[in-house]
């Protein structure tokens, strides 16, 4: 087993490594640090040492990939793509483009983040199985229908009504929750639940569907149809076979998001103002702070092949089918 | 006769304006012509479109998603218009704005401004102001709006006249119906009489009345929207005083366009790469694998984020290749699609070698290779066509999937360009709107209603077709 995941994380580092030239690529090929800087200090018309403080403050004055004016010990490490990239790899994710500490803020924002995408994750996942559950129960029947036809229409909704919704309903015409804002401790409870709310609810048709589809597949095995024949009760069926292996496929495909939900969500935290890693990756971009959003697209992709070994990790733990190899 | 010379004169005035995304949808729609017509070549295929059509979902979703497309193509013709001649001079100047067909359809909800806010089908404005009676006296009440509701004689008929329109437009819309109704259910009797006479049986039909009824109530629509907006705001004017209605018939083009190309311009990509990495196997298999691995793995939101940064930075520092802001907001545009096709892409090349994988195993793949066929002719011959439903369906899966990512984008201010029309900025813009008392709720439940009606469709269709194509899910 832990030669296993070793050899996976030793997998991860070659598509670390693209993900990091990728990005790079993309940040200072096409767009240059001059280019940076202009943009940055806002004017058509800066003087090339405005332009050249701003660089030397930030650390992009050196040579993209090979320094030829270092000997051979910096050659190498002395470039913008050490300096800004590599280093990304012990998670020294440097300073922003402000000059804040990006390490610092993301251990701090990253509990906000976690306060709403886990509970989020939670319930969501208990409700979307306890509605297919029950849509399991009666299918084949017009309620099945009913219910698919709501699961399709809750779909078609964009994410962004269902939060300009909750909003107008729950905070601003009827007072039951804050609109927005957050508080540490307890507090934060009174500002969660809505958020919390809307991201289950958003998620039930979707999830409801496919969760459906994979209980009705094992509802159709022969194992299911023996316990019938047997004379085992539709209930007793349905908790004691179909249940416990539909959870099989279902537990093994939420593994992967599992680590990503440190990263929290985009578009639920800024509606809330909830100062998690979703609104700080948001603000970032919007004030085109590219040292953050590079930090930001490079955890992203770790905590993202962490959830891919996780994935094949659980498949081995709830199948003894399966070996690690 | 003269006031057809002055139509043809204007005709020939105008500037036509070609801007890439225009291109790029036709193309699609006579690529999507043609593959539909090889299809139908393919007998299993052909049955296969026959369950879509004939279920019931599948036929009103597919007649509403060409209602979509139709508005969206007659959007995609653009062209400027010829400015006033200046006193001695003899050169023609064209004005800054590009306009298109439907614009021309439109022109009346176009050029119907007001000063700013007003609710559906109101005939005041939403904010007080000054005013003066004529004797002097300054008061402060909501104005009447410039542009609807003038032809009422007495402001309380105002309901009245809301009603007796509604009801005419009715009146029209079932006349219009009938006819075509009539005329079609005609033609389709005698076809079955001839049939019969020729000794056919008749095969199963399609769903007709699903169709008819569909047809119905798309008519209905636009005849109410027609007679109403003539003289009303029928979803009020926004913060400038813009007909809501206007932009959001404009952002269809927008939600078609992002669905459709997103998903085309990385589509050869998908598949070329998908295809030689299941069938040449070895090294060609791990470098792509590796490629979409390493693009999979970064977060999509935020790699279309800094892309569109960069695409702006770039607009930014090369101003003399856009002259107009259209042009500029169409490159901003396709380039949003790219990079849309690019976090998705992955998934499909995933599927797509898999499949080629399995397929190349077969039997007749096996023998071909015996007979000596060459690589290309086994992939364009016996690859190719049996993979082909895989591209379907992620092409209808990913459509409704990229309207709806484009709403949040705009939102998020990667999205499209602010000066296109677009559900996204119009949400966008309503958020503050949200907050002022009493509500400004008109422009967002526009583009809740036109958005969930194109995405609904969408997904009703991609369904059927999945259930279709998709031997698994049967």
């Amino acid at each position: 087993m832990l030669a296993y995941i070793i050899r996976r994380l030793a997998y991860a580092l070659p598509i670390l490594l693209g993900v990091n030239l990728l990005t790079f690529a993309l940040f200072f090929m096409v767009n240059t640090p001059d280019q940076m800087a202009r943009v940055q200090l806002g004017d058509k018309h800066v003087s090339e040492e405005a332009i050249e403080q701003w660089k030397t403050q930030r650390g992009y004055d050196k040579p993209l990939f090979i320094n030829t004016a270092e000997n051979s010990e910096g050659l190498l490490t002395d470039t913008i793509f050490f300096e800004k990239s590599a280093r990304l790899f012990v998670f020294d994710f440097g300073k922003s483009d402000e000059g804040r500490v990006i390490g610092a803020d993301i251990s701090e924002r990253m509990w906000p983040s976690l306060a709403v995408a886990l509970p989020t994750f939670i319930i969501g996942i208990s409700v979307n199985i306890v509605f297919a559950l029950f849509v399991v129960m009666f299918r084949a029947s017009a309620f099945d229908t009913a219910a698919m036809v709501l699961c399709v229409v809750l779909l078609s909704i964009s994410g962004v009504f269902y939060i300009l919704g909750g909003q107008y309903f729950f905070a601003k015409l009827w007072h039951l929750v804050p609109i927005s804002g957050y508080l540490a401790g307890t507090d934060a409870i009174r500002f969660l639940i809505l958020p919390v709310i809307i991201g289950v609810v958003a998620g039930i048709g979707g999830g409801t569907r496919l969760y459906r589809t994979l209980f009705l597949e094992e509802a159709n095995k022969d194992y299911v149809r023996t316990a019938r024949a047997k004379g085992v009760s539709e209930t007793a069926v349905l908790f004691r076979h179909i249940l416990p292996n539909g959870l099989i496929p279902i537990l093994t495909s939420v593994v992967v998001v599992i680590p990503s939900l440190f990263m929290g969500s985009l578009l639920i935290e800024s509606f809330f103002g909830i100062p998690g890693l979703g609104s700080y990756t948001l603000d970032a971009i919007q004030a085109q702070d590219f040292a953050i959003v590079r930090s930001m697209v490079f955890l992203g992709s770790v905590l993202y092949i962490l959830g891919l070994i996780l994935t094949d990790i659980s498949y081995t733990l709830v199948d003894p089918r399966v070996r690690l190899s | 006769m003269n006031e057809l010379t002055s139509v043809m004169n204007e005709l020939l005035s105008i500037k036509p304006v070609v801007l890439w995304s225009d291109v790029l949808i036709y193309i699609l729609v006579a690529s999507l012509g043609l593959f539909f017509y090889q299809l139908s070549k393919n007998p299993l295929a052909r049955q296969r479109w026959r369950t879509v059509f004939h279920s019931r979902a599948g036929v009103a979703s597919f007649i509403v998603i060409l209602f979509y497309l139709l508005i969206a193509l007659l959007d995609s013709l653009h062209y400027r218009a010829p400015l006033e001649k200046t006193e001695g001079s003899d050169e023609v100047h064209y004005s800054q704005e590009v306009h298109s067909v439907l614009d021309v359809v439109l022109t009346e909800l176009r050029n119907k401004d007001e000063k700013t806010y007003s609710a559906p089908f109101a005939i005041y404005s939403f904010a007080k102001e000054n005013m003066q009676t004529d004797d002097g006296v300054v008061y402060r009440d909501f104005p009447r709006l410039a542009n609807a509701g003038q032809h009422l004689a007495d402001e309380a008929d105002h309901g009245k006249d809301v009603f007796v329109r509604s009801m005419k437009a009715l009146l029209v819309a079932a006349f219009i119906s009938a006819v075509i109704l009539g005329l079609h259910i005609a033609w389709r009797q005698r076809q079955q009489r001839q049939q019969c006479s020729r000794g056919l049986t008749t095969q199963q039909t399609l769903p007709w009345g699903t169709i008819y009824l569909t047809l119905s109530l798309l008519v209905l629509a636009c005849c109410w929207v027609l007679e109403l907006s003539k003289v009303y705001h029928i979803l009020g004017t926004d913060k400038v005083g813009q007909d809501v209605l206007y932009w959001s018939i404009k952002a269809i083009r927008t939600g078609v366009l992002i669905g459709t190309l997103a998903t085309l311009l990385t589509l050869p990509l998908a598949i070329v790469l998908g295809i030689s990495a299941g069938y040449f196997k070895g090294w060609v298999d791990d470098v792509v694998q590796y490629i979409y691995t390493t693009l999979s793995s970064i977060p999509g939101i935020l790699l279309i984020a800094a892309s569109v940064l960069l695409i702006d930075v770039y607009i930014e520092t090369h101003p003399e290749q856009f002259n107009l802001v259209a042009v500029r907001a169409d490159f901003k545009f396709l380039a949003l699609c790219f990079i849309l096709g690019m976090t998705s892409w992955t998934g499909l090349c995933r599927l797509l070698r898999a499949e080629t994988l399995k397929v190349s195993q077969l039997d007749y793949v096996q023998a071909a290779h015996a007979f000596g066929v060459g690589h290309n002719r086994i992939i364009y011959r016996h690859i190719l066509p049996n993979i082909t439903h895989i591209i379907l369906i992620a092409l209808v899966l990913d459509f409704s999937v990229f309207v709806l990512a484009e709403a949040v984008l705009s939102y998020i201010g990667v999205g499209v360009d602010p000066s296109m029309a677009s559900w996204g900025n119009m949400i966008n813009e309503a958020r503050s709107e949200l907050s002022r008392d009493p509500v400004v709720w008109w422009s967002v439940a526009a583009a809740f209603v036109l958005m969930f009606v194109l995405v609904l469709a969408a997904n009703l269709f991609s369904d059927r077709v999945r259930d279709a194509f998709d031997p698994r899910s049967a």
